[in-house]
């Protein structure tokens, strides 16, 4: 199998996990994938997106419909097929045994299958997860299923604290003793997580989202504007497809 | 570097003969300065057309054994919008001592005269005439790259249109390139880009749909690297231009064939897709490594020893 090409798999359950966003289930394993991956999934005739991957065994994506790619991929019915090249791009390296998890609106869709892979070594993973309402929360309830300690905050008030994803991290850091900041989410977030986690002098492995076209680092199309590298410390001309989708920023020696 | 990799080529000393390809990575200051930072000689914007162009929907590219089919569709922000951008891209490579290649493309003779104009205000070191896209047919038609007439009419709205330096891409699927070749020096060319890529299609079986939404697109990478080669010598052998040789080319073997094909600077592109742009140092180092083994002294010990 070349990770080049598509390989072809067939739905076996579409779940609702929230207002908008389904879990789709599929038929095989993805090969050699890492948590913080993603994969170009193709429709024929409809188009091609990227997405994290949900979890590889078997292979499931979280889709949040709010395109007519994403609506096309979250109506796909069990045996319906998708065509997926990947995984690429670098994911996270968990280490340590501590992990603060964060994750905002859609952005927490690869975190479970970080958690997972935490938990299985051991590690205590808390998860800290934003959205605008209780409505548009995402597998908090998985996460503490999973065995996570699951911290929420909403725009509105509507279920957790009333206040944004970095309210919850900085009060997770303020706790001491993380070994790591895993994160996913808006571009906002992400730089505010940056500061954060230098000024508490932590890892931040933080995945960041671009317009993905050819994927494998050839046409630039994802380049991390210049002003974001600066503002987190990245080289300039970061491409998100290969040289992330996560960027690895050092605690200070 | 290994001082052996300094060339000369239309009065430009580059540290060595790795030119980043039209297409590659060349979208924004920041990456082609990252490709000249990491150790291409010489790096070329992307193409640059009359007018803004979002290029074609995904999937525009996929790797499979034999390299890379893609087919962007020329996505870019348009001449006017590429000045400023080249501006920076030239100063911020000017303390590098590398020079700046831009690619430009048009869907008329007139229009390659007037997008020159345009974008020669930006004053980059080389203008590239990309007149051999191979994946816009449906919009522009045959590519000017077709015939020897075709070819020359795009060259010599260029060449009255600039003074800088002009380099004109050639397709490698005609019959007799060296014709072209001979067309393009007549009218004024100082140099020759060869070769773009290959048109191609790929079929995913389960699928029975072409994989690329433009259904065909260019083919580079290794399979491309023999067709190359082939272009490159026999347009080596027809004209006395110096030759930006590019195909396939991703170890420092690879590039000291091209050179001994006829080349005076070799185009490297899809070879940044296995690595990123640590592959223009990586085969920069094998070229010099290569050029110790076997006792040469020079790139001009190289070029063209083929014949």
């Amino acid at each position: 199998m070349n990770p080049g090409l598509y390989q072809r798999f067939f739905v076996t359950e579409n779940q609702i996990l929230n207002v908008a966003t389904r879990s789709l289930q599929f038929d095989q394993t993805l090969p050699a994938a890492v948590p913080g991956q993603f994969v170009m999934a193709w429709l024929p005739g409809v188009g091609e997106k990227p997405f994290s991957i949900a979890a590889d065994r078997p292979f499931s994506l979280t889709v949040a419909a709010v395109g007519p790619f994403s609506q096309a991929l979250a109506s796909l019915q069990p045996g319906n097929a998708l065509f997926v090249r990947g995984p690429l791009g670098q994911g996270f390296s968990p280490h340590g045994s501590n992990l603060l998890l964060a994750g905002g609106g859609y952005g927490a869709a690869p975190l479970k299958f970080l958690a997972q892979s935490a938990l299985a070594r051991g590690a205590r993973v808390t998860a800290c997860l934003g959205a605008r309402s209780s409505a548009n929360l995402l597998l908090d309830d998985e996460l503490s299923a999973l065995g996570c300690r699951v911290w929420t905050a909403t725009e509105d008030g509507s279920s957790g604290r009333k206040g944004l994803v970095t309210d919850l991290v900085r009060a997770a850091l303020e706790e001491g003793g993380v070994d790591g900041l895993f994160a996913c989410g808006p571009e906002g977030m992400l730089r505010a997580l940056a500061e954060l986690a230098q000024a508490f002098n932590v890892e931040a492995q933080l995945s960041f989202e671009g317009l993905m076209r050819c994927g494998i680092g050839l046409c630039g199309s994802c380049e991390l504007a210049e002003e974001v590298c600066q503002v987190v410390g990245l080289p300039h001309g970061w491409l998100v497809c290969r040289d992330g989708p996560v960027a690895v920023l050092p605690a200070r020696a | 570097m290994s001082a052996a990799l300094t060339v000369h080529f239309l009065g430009m000393a580059l540290p060595n003969p790795l030119v980043l390809a039209s297409g590659i990575l060349g979208t924004s200051p920041a990456l082609l300065e990252r490709c000249a930072r990491e150790g291409a000689g010489a790096v070329t914007s992307k193409s640059a057309g009359p007018q803004a162009r979002t290029g074609h929907p995904n999937p525009v590219a996929v790797a499979w054994p034999g390299g890379v089919l893609n087919a962007i569709g020329l996505t870019n922000p348009g001449a006017q919008a590429e000045v400023p951008l080249l501006r920076e891209t030239r100063a911020r490579l000017s303390a590098l001592g590398v020079p700046l290649f831009a690619s430009i493309f048009a869907p008329t003779a007139e229009s390659f005269g007037e997008t020159a104009r345009q974008i020669a205000e930006a004053e980059p070191d080389l203008i590239e005439v990309n007149i051999s896209c191979p994946n816009v047919a449906s919009e522009f038609g045959t590519p000017f790259s077709a015939n020897p007439e075709s070819a020359a009419e795009a060259t010599r709205a260029v060449r009255r249109a600039v003074s800088l330096p002009i380099s004109v891409k050639l397709a490698p699927n005609v019959p007799d390139i060296a014709r072209i070749a001979q067309a393009v020096a007549a009218e004024g060319a100082d140099a020759i880009t060869a070769v773009n890529t290959m048109p191609a299609m790929l079929i995913d079986a389960h699928a029975a749909k072409p994989i690329l939404s433009n259904r065909t697109g260019g083919l580079s990478g290794p399979a491309l690297k023999p067709i190359a080669l082939r272009c490159v010598s026999e347009i080596a052998q027809a004209v006395q231009l110096p030759i930006i040789g590019t195909g396939g080319v991703s170890s420092g073997e690879d590039a000291a064939e091209m050179l001994i094909a006829g080349a005076t600077l070799v185009g490297v592109g899809s070879a940044v897709w296995q690595e990123g742009p640590a592959a223009f140092a990586r085969i920069a180092a094998q070229l010099a490594a290569f050029m110790d083994a076997e006792g040469y002294s020079s790139l001009t010990e190289l070029i063209g020893k083929a014949f």
